[in-house]
């Protein structure tokens, strides 16, 4: 009995222990996919900065579909994972489901709202990065007419639709913008070819600058303006300016990366709350680098860095669609 | 809406259109024999993924088109043997070639360029070029008919030509030759057939290797004119698109043309015009897009003449019982 007694307890001693060793951080992409080149790639990549600078493990899931959403979240906080990360704002209402029963599990949504003590928020100041790719659309068109292809019709995409036409506005109060989004469906995130026909459908009403932000759908917009004669297209969420040098005008970054890393780093310490990753923390911006410096002029750089400056003093105040659900310069 | 504007709409419907044409013809050509193919989806998506992970690792969409092509000939053989020699259920093993081809694709996909299932994007050699027929910036100025030859005929990639000239060597085959007429009579009533001396298998067989190298033409569009990378489940239901076009065209080449033109046309619209304005009401995207199905069951219900499918499809020919 003494000894069976023994056994049970290095038993249990060695499942605590096991238990601590287990809290690895783990992470789970949306319907993009890991590589999209974009949002998921984004957090992806932070993720792996994090696991190569300290040696760390983190587990990872790719969802196949919608029905997959809570499964994944409940997997991993059986499996002692913590910090859960997850991406996208659909994960919101599974989060909101979940984070009650693992009260010890510290989960992370980024772009999604969920309120619970145990879920950390991250948000980002997507139209003030929107805003400012806007103005360099509108410095950078030669038609005065500029695209915007968005993936899902959601509000977070309008947020950026909107955001970017106020930049539009502000380079050339008379251009005009076609806004149009891929779909309704989370399909959307990953629909290049019906991307690439909504562009070639704007370049034919003139535009010569089309904005994607539609994560996986973005590739065939990209690809779209690349083959047309003069065409630019602006990426979104990664640097996408090297997919098509010289013919990708910038990116909308949007700091995943930098989120991810800093919560992996917290690890189990993370504070939980809400975290607005805006223009003056660097969360948003545009990317600049050997791919695009030809197309950037020094009078376009000096004008964003401007608007830049200004959108971080509070001089310009960028209209966010999130907040009041509609937008002063574009009709969806 | 001006006439540019309308040129410009023909021409995205025909680029749309072309995947739905090459599916509805496999399909045309494997129905007419007797064999029901719901697998065409799968096969478009087994050769988009093929020919644009060949065309990627190679540099040449040549070399694409004929790994594409044979990939979709051996899911066709995979639908003949289950179907035609082991006598199975044809929408069975259709439905299973599918789902094979929605999981082969992604996690060969993976294990070959680990990103997540999508190729790398092709550029250059591995993609189609865009043709420009003779003349065609010549006449551009021309009113009326110079836009139509320049923007909507010209400046596609050789697939859609070839998509557009399969119609009428369709029709010629089926309705001008021995073989043909073999064909539909093995759809229609293949025990006479088989009493005139004609092998019905080998018939068969022979319609589903036209249906896979059709369907291998409108994936390898998919991936390489169309788009320029295979991403995740690509084909997005153009294989079923395909089968309700056929239906709609009741089985006929020519009408299979003007069936997946007009699929085509409402995905262009949809496209062009999310929301369509007609002035009283304004139809939301998602009618738009639902448009090909729901004209479908309208014709199912036979609202719009009877279609009447080959009168032997579905069944398994057994010689003796």
């Amino acid at each position: 009995m003494t000894l069976m007694k023994k056994f049970l307890g290095a038993a249990a001693a060695v499942a605590v222990t096991a238990g601590a060793a287990l809290a690895d951080p783990a992470i789970i992409f949306d319907l993009g996919g890991k590589f999209d080149k974009s949002f998921n790639e984004a957090a992806f990549r932070g993720a792996q900065r994090w696991a190569d600078e300290t040696g760390g493990k983190f587990l990872e899931i790719e969802l196949q579909s919608e029905a997959q959403r809570e499964q994944a979240l409940r997997r991993f906080a059986e499996a002692g994972a913590n910090p859960i990360v997850t991406t996208g704002f659909a994960m919101s209402t599974p989060l909101s489901e979940v984070a009650p029963d693992y009260p010890d599990t510290k989960f992370v949504t980024i772009d999604g709202w969920v309120e619970a003590p145990n879920v950390h928020v991250v948000g980002f100041a997507e139209h003030e990065g929107s805003y400012l790719v806007g103005l360099l659309a509108a410095k950078a068109s030669k038609t005065g007419t500029v695209g915007f292809i968005g993936g899902m019709d959601v509000p977070l995409i309008r947020k950026f639709a909107c955001g970017y036409a106020q930049g539009v506005k502000a380079g050339n109060p008379d251009a005009t913008i076609i806004a149009n989004m891929t779909g309704t469906t989370p399909a959307a995130w990953n629909d290049p070819v019906r991307g690439g026909e909504l562009t070639k459908a704007q370049i034919a009403q003139g535009a010569d600058v089309v904005y994607a932000a539609a994560g996986g759908t973005g590739i065939g917009v990209l690809q779209a303006a690349a083959d047309a004669e003069g065409v630019l297209s602006i990426g979104v969420d990664s640097n996408q300016n090297h997919l098509f040098p010289g013919k990708v005008l910038t990116s909308m970054l949007k700091r995943v990366d930098v989120a991810v890393y800093n919560i992996m780093t917290a690890g189990e310490n993370l504070e939980v709350g809400f975290e607005a990753l805006d223009l003056s923390q660097d969360g948003v911006g545009y990317a600049l680098d050997e791919n695009n410096a030809s197309l950037i002029s020094e009078d376009m750089k000096t004008s964003v860095e401007d608007a830049k400056a200004k959108i971080i003093a509070g001089d310009i105040k960028v209209h966010d669609y999130s907040s009041d659900d509609s937008c002063p310069v574009l009709d969806f | 809406m001006d006439f540019l504007t309308i040129v410009q709409i023909s021409d995205s419907a025909l680029r749309l259109a072309t995947p739905l044409l090459l599916a509805c013809l496999a399909g045309l050509f494997s129905e007419r024999a007797g064999i029901f193919d719901i697998g065409l989806e799968g096969k478009i998506l087994v050769s988009a993924f093929f020919s644009a992970a060949v065309a990627a690792s190679t540099g040449s969409v040549w070399i694409g088109l004929c790994a594409g092509i044979a990939v979709s000939v051996a899911f066709s053989m995979v639908h003949g043997l289950a179907s035609i020699t082991f006598q199975g259920n044809q929408l069975i093993s259709g439905v299973a070639l599918n789902f094979l081809a929605s999981g082969l694709t992604v996690l060969v996909g993976e294990a070959w360029f680990s990103l997540g299932g999508r190729t790398p994007s092709l550029a250059g050699e591995a993609r189609f070029p865009n043709l420009e027929l003779p003349f065609a910036s010549a006449v551009a100025d021309i009113p009326v008919l110079g836009p139509i030859y320049s923007d909507l005929l010209s400046g596609h990639t050789i697939l859609v030509y070839v998509a557009l000239l399969l119609v009428p060597v369709s029709w010629f085959v089926l309705y001008r030759t021995r073989f043909g007429l073999r064909l539909r009579a093995v759809g229609e009533n293949p025990a006479a057939v088989d009493t005139a001396g004609i092998s019905v298998i080998r018939l068969r067989y022979t319609s589903m290797v036209i249906a896979g190298v059709l369907c291998g033409l409108a994936g390898i569009y998919l991936a390489t004119g169309l788009g320029s990378a295979f991403g995740k489940e690509m084909s997005a239901g153009r294989g079923y698109i395909a089968l309700a076009a056929l239906i709609f065209a009741k089985w006929k080449p020519v009408p299979a043309l003007g069936a997946t033109l007009l699929f085509g046309l409402l995905q262009a619209i949809a496209i062009r015009y999310p929301k369509l304005d007609l002035g009283i009401i304004t139809l939301p995207a998602q009618f738009m897009e639902a448009l090909p199905y729901i004209l479908t069951v309208i014709i199912l219900a036979g609202f719009i003449g009877k279609a009447i499918p080959p009168k032997a499809g579905g069944e398994p020919y057994v010689k003796e019982r």
